[in-house]
């Protein structure tokens, strides 16, 4: 007899997973739904975020682009939606977006800024990413020049006169040095081409364009605005700032008393005043103190003050760097038997700027949006071409558009900025966490 | 103390050095240009177009002085300035005249060391309510809530007034025009008070005007003209003139249209003076005897100009009030051209 009532011959075949285990519902229990507070937040959340889209969508969309004045806007959108619809006003920014990227560039300059914006990308590839030639760095250490001939314009000889003086350095360095020792070599490195850009660079180009007269129209600073205005302080802001503040961050930790008394004088001057003073003493005051008939270009005196109030902040977030470096780095650059530069150059600085990368990415961010400080002393960026444009007697009124734009191209900067600085991170991370 | 008395001297060798410069004529004269200071952007007076080219009520007077000094009504750069740069523009030199609608005052003229050579604009404080309110007069007004521009005249003459009325208000602080129509249309003051141009000009960019209106009182007296330097009295007397130039040319019937025809002579001496047919005004002032045709034929007379970029025709729709000749009521007036 057989007592075995059933033996099973074969495997059962894999049944699906539960619903509530798998796919998008496992994801939105886990996630949104996990427990009754989270469900409640959930719920309150999309709520929130229906009523701001609710309010926001319809304003975006019932618009009307193409529009000479507001009231033909509100006209528009008063035929296609409705008598009670309210839309956004495109037609604005269709008319002035121009103005609100280049202010009062002359319009067949255009490519001037385009070219000089697209080349600065090429300039900027080497620093920013290690898979990009080295070779490439030499197009930006001269891309500065070409940025200032592009933008401005005039005579090349300008710009090339001055490049000479940085040539000048280590030509005059290597002549002294043999001569006279290192220190004075140093000194005549620094002093030659000083004394070139104050004296001679000028006269230099002027004799060589009148002998070769080589160039393109010449831009007054009063044409720029816009967001070209912006980007123009904000890169030379962020480029020089950098070496200045670890200059800076490296002479408040120096032992040498004067040194490290003048950094932190500096430092702490310059970040116990607010930005916007030091704005008003570019634009007004440093006015009276020089010579009456001294065209100091204003934008180059805000570009100095923007540029040293960031190094201030530079200073403070490398010297944080610094200060988290184990004792054990610096020592074992001694032991090694590496000098000062060397050490700092090959130790320190890169671990130092890795651990300061956040902090340097957002006092680049800050200063980038510190810009739109110069349109309280009358130039146009962008938030004073925004006041500009309402006066026209057409598009008076309008104010959400208008900044909606503004913080769109801002936050397209700002943003990358801040994925570029993650990616660095990812990159540079050489620790197992 | 010792800080401030270096750099206070520092700023009056500054003053000094920059009065002592050449005459602002002749600076203009070898610039080629005039460097004329307006504001960053005011409806109907000072505003930029989607070209790049300034234009406006105030801008027209600096196209006027370049076409009287230079014979050219475009040979003018404009130097946008806010409310706080426009004196230290002036006085450091970086602006040879300022056509920023500022308004002449005690201190301005003889404290901040300024020469105002006219009024091209009466302008007052107005105040201006929903018509939902149901107010009629500024005097009903206690206990409202004001929105006012904080730093500027308007705000002391806002609380002067109150008190004089022995009224009560709350005030709401804002910083630009822009904000201060935001604040209003939602509601956040029941009052916006400003310059009546400006109010006008506020209220024409409303979806439904005629809810709103514009109370009767005026509250101050706001002459808005042309400034200069202190001191050099011969570029004054040319900006001066330039602005008497406009006005008279309403006056005596001189438009944009028939100048060419009067420029040929007329029977009427003072026309003739004016535009250089007859004697040597010009000459007096270092200029060319066409100036004043020039300065005329740049944009037109004052009336012109004002009905272009203010007058009622436009989305501002000032009417001339105040500012209409001395002969319809107003008290716009010139002296006369002998």
């Amino acid at each position: 007899m057989s007592d075995v009532a059933y033996v099973r011959t074969e495997m059962v075949p894999e049944k699906a997973p539960p619903a509530s285990q798998v796919g998008p519902i496992k994801w939105v229990r886990e996630n949104l739904f996990p427990d009754i507070p989270n469900s409640v937040l959930t719920i309150l959340a999309l709520y929130f975020l229906y009523l701001a889209l609710s309010a926001l969508l319809p304003w975006i969309f019932h618009s009307a682009v193409h529009a000479n004045s507001l009231n033909e806007c509100r006209e528009i959108i008063r035929e296609a939606y409705g008598p009670d619809a309210v839309g956004a006003c495109w037609g604005v920014i269709v008319d002035r977006w121009h103005q609100l990227l280049f202010g009062f560039y002359p319009q067949d300059m255009y490519w001037r800024p385009v070219t000089a914006f697209v080349l600065l990308l090429v300039a900027l590839s080497p620093v920013l990413f290690s898979q990009v030639p080295r070779k490439m760095l030499m197009f930006t250490a001269v891309y500065p020049f070409i940025m200032y001939f592009l933008l401005w314009g005039g005579s090349i000889w300008l710009p090339l006169s001055v490049m000479f003086g940085f040539v000048l350095a280590p030509i005059s360095h290597k002549i002294v040095a043999p001569l006279a020792g290192n220190l004075a070599g140093v000194i005549a490195g620094f002093a030659v081409p000083i004394l070139w850009w104050g004296l001679a660079a000028g006269p230099v180009a002027e004799y060589l364009h009148s002998v070769a007269p080589v160039g393109i129209e010449y831009i007054e600073s009063a044409k720029f605005g816009g967001f070209m205005l912006s980007i123009t302080i904000g890169i030379t802001g962020i480029a020089l700032s950098l070496p200045l503040g670890i200059v800076l961050a490296l002479g408040r930790r120096s032992d040498l008393l004067i040194i490290k008394s003048l950094s932190i004088g500096f430092i702490e001057f310059i970040r116990g005043v607010p930005l916007i003073t030091l704005l008003f003493v570019a634009s007004t005051l440093l006015n009276y103190f020089l010579p009456p008939g001294t065209t100091f270009d204003i934008i180059l005196r805000v570009m100095i003050m923007v540029t040293l109030f960031s190094a201030a902040y530079m200073a403070e977030v490398i010297r944080g760097g610094l200060a988290a470096l184990p004792k054990g780095q610096y020592e074992a650059a001694d032991a090694l038997g590496l000098d000062y530069w060397k050490a700092q150059r090959l130790i320190i600085m890169p671990q130092a700027l890795k651990i300061s990368i956040p902090g340097i990415v957002g006092t680049f961010i800050g200063l980038f949006k510190d810009t739109t400080l110069v349109s309280i002393i009358g130039l146009m960026d962008p938030l004073g071409l925004s006041n500009a444009i309402r006066a026209d007697q057409a598009w008076n009124g309008i104010l959400w558009e208008l900044y909606a734009f503004i913080a769109a191209m801002f936050w397209i900067v700002c943003f990358s900025m801040s994925r570029y600085s993650m990616y660095l991170e990812r990159k540079l991370q050489t620790d197992h966490r | 103390m010792k800080k401030s008395a270096f750099f206070g001297a520092l700023t009056v060798a500054g003053f000094a050095a920059a009065m002592a410069s050449a005459g602002t004529l002749d600076d203009v004269k070898a610039k080629g240009f005039l460097q004329c200071g307006v504001s960053t952007g005011l409806v109907g007076f000072a505003a930029p177009d989607s070209n790049g080219n300034w234009a406006g009520f105030d801008v027209s007077l600096c196209r006027a002085v370049a076409a009287a000094v230079l014979g050219d009504p475009q040979a003018v750069k404009f130097t946008p300035t806010t409310g706080k740069t426009r004196f230290t523009a002036l006085a450091s030199g970086e602006v040879d005249m300022l056509a920023r609608n500022t308004t002449w005052t005690f201190s301005r003229d003889v404290d901040l060391k300024f020469t105002f050579d006219g009024i091209n604009y009466y302008d007052g404080q107005g105040f201006m309510v929903p018509k939902s309110l149901g107010v009629s007069s500024a005097k009903e007004l206690d206990g409202a809530t004001v929105c006012i521009q904080t730093g500027t005249t308007t705000e002391l003459n806002l609380a002067d007034f109150f008190r004089a009325n022995k009224m009560k208000y709350e005030p709401v602080p804002i910083e630009t025009n822009a904000e201060a129509r935001q604040q209003f249309l939602a509601g956040a003051c029941d009052v916006y008070t400003t310059d009546r141009s400006g109010l006008a000009a506020t209220r024409a960019t409303f979806e439904n005007p005629d809810n709103y209106v514009v109370l009767p009182e005026v509250i101050s007296k706001e002459p808005l003209g042309p400034l200069t330097r202190q001191g050099d009295d011969q570029w004054s007397d040319i900006v001066r003139w330039t602005l008497n130039a406009l006005i008279s040319a309403e006056e005596l019937g001189i438009t944009s249209a028939n100048i060419d025809e009067l420029a040929k002579g007329t029977n009427n001496p003072e026309i003739n003076r004016i535009l250089g047919t007859e004697g040597n005004l010009g000459g007096m002032l270092g200029l060319d005897k066409k100036w004043a045709y020039n300065a005329i034929k740049a944009g037109g007379n004052y009336g012109e100009i004002f009905e272009k970029y203010i007058g009622e025709k436009t989305a501002i729709g000032l009417s001339r009030g105040l500012n209409a000749q001395w002969k319809d009521g107003g008290l716009i007036y010139s002296p006369p051209f002998r």
